[in-house]
């Protein structure tokens, strides 16, 4: 195979730009930031691209790569994306892009500061690439560290300290993956056994679970929910969520909240859905439940709240709600739904913590009653907040609307009266999200704040990058709906034809 | 009487090595005082060079002394096992020891160390067995309280003597009673006495072989004696303690019980799950609280050795495969951690966690060893301890679902530990600013096991495979 290995690069770029600032001096700051731009940069280009050339007449696994690595195992290094991991991909890549400028204020320790921020977009990046679950599972324990470390030197202190915050996180995620794992090793013995010959790719996982019991597939399947559902924020395992992103950094906060929550749902999709479909079918209500749960909870819970990123914490849990919900429906409409909706969620909140981000570093302050009326002081960072509470309510026109009611009609047809508590939720929604840009940005404008700067030169790149993806996602929602439709549809096929032969619910 | 033909290529490295520690006895009688420095460096180069005839050796096999000596893959990858640990040892604590006493006693008591361990790996009779034993437990006396001005070093060398002295006590009462059972010493005629019929006095014996070793691999319930000792040892010889003396005793357990008493494994296998369980639990839950690095290391050590006795559960191949496979990554993984914690001990004499305030500023290498090593031991992939918890974890998961639980969420309640010592290190600033200076020797011992952690974790494979074929051997006696 002669072909450029694209998706080797996207994922080593940032890994590249790492190495290359470990032997920078740590006293260059402006060029330590340029070479993580260029890196990240590099890796987004790239993935436009992939994401444009997909073909999306053929559709399955695409720009796949294959290297034999651990034979016992079964464990290929396997990369390759589909609809399903494409959008995925694409999301980090811009994000990963964006933290970058949202963190170029970043003065203490930089080199560290950025060295860190680079080894965890390729650990999220690898996790949406691989086709193997020996290497997602790799690559998704391997943020965990960086997280931690950039939480607890850079993050801030408020209403947790950032230690606790740090801790908290990383726990929750660990004991989740702890429960994971179970899951997977259980697994892995016995298609190995199934089979003949360990083999770790999920085709061949999901081809060889159609002969597990229907027990070994409902509790694995419960396990793994377990796993997967604390790392999206599902209630009632979500209250490292809003604590977490207040203490961390903004670009650890825009990354979190933006992608690494939603390799929970992709891991839902991708491992648990596809490789035990009976188990998805015993446990669909109870995610539906629990999702609609978390939309209504966390949703009241934002309203109660005065501290930006808290604000915009719970929202976030409150939308990964929707996500359960859609994945729940085990409908094609809601996979779709549930994908293009993590992509949707991922933009807006990156933007949102963005924002957040530049008006706490000028007014050291995210108490939403001290900051008045700075749409007059600094116009366009509050021109972006707007823009992302919108985008939150699910405004027409911007990318989140088209997802949610995908989300909402697939939730309809198979749980009525849940879809209704669902949908009533946006109503919470734009309440709290309205108020927040009303009282910081619309209020009295404040004498102390008359002086601050706005956002200028490379600041502006979170601001004109998220925005145009959330604008342009909007007015042509097919440019993600076409490739997701690749994904999803042979994916339902699959899980259908399995429940054919083995459900007898 | 015809004179038996002995293979002596066989026994290559054992000879080489008790000529490498005793010439190195005799040189520091010649050798003044003041010169003795390159007697250091003889031992690591001499230890590198057994390294290598013992690799040379990989498909040398047979069995010597009717049946006294096995040279196995099986034996062979544990000797490689322990000879690494001795030259990352030796290599790691010139300078640590130059301050406390002299090179070449140091240096000819640790070969002598490794020796015994040599040995241990090869027995195919108790005999052999106990010597081996012995001669890595009087060694390791001697160097458990090699610091003689440290009134902690010498406790902790009487504490070593006493409990060692029990064990062996219990060992070898246990082993009395399966000789007087079976009539034999040779492991493999013990094991067709055994199935033929096992008795209740039997299974008495075979309970005191469990406790004598218990207290060398440090499974709870015989565990109390580890952190004190730890503590109270020079830290290199903690290090050598933590990962050679355990891994030596890993492999005579295996041997017996997986070859020797395939017969009455079956009423064991629950009773190890519960030890290991037990381990990994006592072990992490204790770790939390410490405040001293040694200490802390010293409870991890022993929820380490919980893991191990994860893959004694089924005995099979993979179980051994397994326990093979992480005996040598966590070599690397202890040894990392002890030599940074007695480096840091020889600049700034304290081992307590908060001193460790800032080494990120202070020496980035050193504090990036310790994190690397330490989430090896917990199991956060990219590094080797993730790998080798999914084997050993894989090989129970069908009959010991509870365990797979157990040890995988008490795994990440490890991190919560390892990352207090991430925290103080990482986030803190330094009370003492001045970068800490590495010595080549350090420098090149601590880039070894971080390599080491991170390659086997990254590219598991070829190891596996040795490993796959080693363990393959092992039953075919």
């Amino acid at each position: 195979m002669g072909e450029f290995p694209v998706l080797l690069t996207i994922l080593l770029a940032p890994v590249a730009a790492a190495l290359i600032m470990a032997f920078l001096p740590r006293e260059e700051k402006l060029l330590i930031k340029c070479v993580a731009a260029a890196g990240t940069f590099t890796s987004m280009a790239l993935a436009f691209y992939t994401y444009f050339t997909y073909d999306t007449g053929t559709g399955g696994v695409q720009f796949v790569q294959q290297i034999p690595w651990i034979k016992d195992l079964g464990v290929t290094f396997y990369l390759g994306v589909d609809g399903v991991s494409l959008p995925l991909m694409l999301l980090i890549s811009i994000l990963g892009f964006s933290a970058v400028f949202a963190s170029w204020n970043v003065d203490h320790r930089p080199r560290d500061f950025f060295i860190l921020l680079c080894l965890l977009i390729t650990g999220v990046m690898g996790t949406f690439v691989t086709q193997d679950l020996f290497i997602f599972l790799l690559f998704y324990e391997m943020v965990v560290i960086p997280i931690y470390i950039l939480i607890i030197i850079w993050g801030s202190t408020k209403r947790v300290t950032k230690e606790y915050a740090g801790m908290k996180l990383t726990i929750y995620l660990l004991i989740g993956s702890a429960f994971l794992l179970v899951g997977v090793v259980a697994l892995f013995m016995k298609t190995a056994g199934i089979l003949g010959a360990p083999d770790m790719s999920f085709a061949g996982l999901a081809r060889a679970a159609k002969s597990l019991s229907q027990f070994d597939q409902i509790w694995m399947f419960a396990v793994m929910l377990f796993g997967f559902g604390s790392l999206i924020s599902m209630w009632p395992f979500h209250s490292w969520s809003p604590d977490g992103y207040a203490g961390a950094p903004t670009a650890v906060s825009m990354i979190h909240a933006g992608v690494l929550k939603k390799i929970g749902g992709y891991g839902l999709i991708r491992i648990a859905l596809y490789v035990l479909p009976v188990g998805a079918q015993f446990w669909a209500p109870v995610m539906a439940f629990l999702g609609v749960c978390g939309v209504v909870y966390a949703a009241m819970a934002a309203l109660a709240q005065k501290d930006l990123k808290y604000i915009v914490g719970y929202s976030s849990v409150s939308h990964m709600g929707y996500v359960m919900l859609a994945v729940g429906s085990l409908s094609v409409i809601g996979l779709n739904g549930a994908i293009a909706y993590m992509f949707a969620h991922g933009i807006m909140a990156a933007l949102f913590f963005s924002m957040i981000g530049f008006i706490y570093e000028k007014t050291h302050t995210r108490w939403v009653p001290d900051l008045g009326g700075l749409h007059r002081q600094i116009p366009k960072i509050s021109a972006g907040f707007m823009l992302a509470a919108l985008a939150t309510l699910g405004l027409p026109g911007l990318i989140s609307f088209i997802p949610e009611f995908t989300i909402f009609i697939a939730a309809f047809n198979k749980y009525g009266g849940l879809a209704v508590a669902a949908i009533a939720g946006v109503i919470v929604t734009a309440l709290y999200a309205l108020r927040a840009g009303a009282y910081a940005l619309f209020g009295p404008p404040r004498e102390e704040y008359d002086h601050l700067q706005d956002i200028k030169g490379p600041e502006l790149v979170p601001l004109v990058v998220l925005g145009t993806v959330l604008v342009v996602g909007g007015l042509l929602p097919s440019l993600l709906f076409n490739v997701i439709n690749c994904g999803t549809i042979p994916l339902m096929a699959e899980i259908n034809a399995a429940l054919q032969i083995g459900g007898k619910f | 009487m015809p004179v038996p033909v002995v293979d002596l290529s066989l026994l290559a490295p054992e000879i080489a090595l008790a000529v490498l520690a005793t010439a190195i006895l005799i040189l520091g009688l010649i050798v003044p005082k003041g010169s003795r420095f390159g007697l250091s460096w003889l031992a690591i180069v001499g230890l590198a060079g057994v390294l290598g005839i013992t690799l040379a050796g990989w498909e040398n096999q047979g069995t010597l002394y009717e049946g006294l000596f096995i040279v196995d893959q099986y034996a062979i990858f544990f000797k490689i096992t322990f000879l690494v640990a001795a030259f990352l040892v030796a290599l790691g604590s010139q300078r640590y020891i130059e301050r406390i006493g002299d090179q070449s006693e140091y240096y000819s008591v640790l070969l002598f160390a490794a020796l015994g361990m040599l040995v241990m790996a090869s027995a195919g009779d108790f005999i052999t067995l106990y010597l081996g034993l012995e001669l890595m437990t009087i060694a390791f006396i001697i160097l458990v309280c090699f610091n003689r001005t440290s009134a902690r070093s010498l406790e902790a060398g009487i504490k070593y003597i006493l409990l060692a002295g029990m064990s062996s006590a219990v060992l070898l009462y246990g082993l009395s009673l399966v000789y007087g059972l079976s009539g034999s010493v040779l492991i493999p005629e013990v094991a067709q006495a055994v199935a033929r019929h096992p008795s209740p006095a039997l299974i008495l014996g075979m309970v005191m072989l469990v406790a004598g070793l218990g207290f060398k691999i440090s499974a709870v319930p015989f565990h109390m004696w580890a952190p004190d000792i730890y503590e109270g040892a020079p830290t290199p010889i903690t290090a050598f303690l933590a990962a050679g003396s355990k891994a030596a005793s890993f492999a005579i357990l295996l041997r017996i019980f997986v070859a020797a008493l395939p017969g009455v494994w079956a009423y064991w296998t629950t009773l190890v799950a519960i030890l290991a369980a037990v381990t990994i639990i006592v072990g992490n839950l204790v770790a939390i609280p410490q405040t001293n690095i040694k200490r802390l290391l010293a409870y991890s050590s022993i929820a380490q050795a919980g893991y191990i006795l994860v893959g004694l559960v089924t005995a099979e191949a993979t179980g051994v495969k397994a326990v093979m496979f992480y005996a040598f990554l966590y070599v690397f993984a202890t040894v990392g951690a002890f030599t940074v914690a007695s480096c840091f001990y020889s600049v700034t004499g304290s081992d307590e966690i908060k001193d460790y305030a800032g080494l990120s500023q202070r020496s980035p290498f050193m504090a990036a060893v310790m994190v690397v090593c330490m989430l090896s031991m917990a199991g956060i992939p990219p590094l080797a301890g993730f790998v080798g918890k999914f084997y050993l974890f894989a090989t129970v998961v069908n009959d010991y679902l509870w365990l797979v639980f157990i040890g995988l969420v008490m795994s990440m309640v490890s991190v919560y530990y390892y990352l207090k010592v991430t925290l103080v290190m990482y986030r803190d600033e330094p009370v003492d600013n001045t970068p800490i200076k590495l010595s080549g020797p350090v420098a090149v011992t601590l880039l070894i096991t971080m390599a080491a952690t991170l390659l086997i974790g990254i590219c598991p494979g070829p190891l596996s495979e040795a490993v796959n074929a080693a363990a393959n051997t092992f039953f075919l006696h």
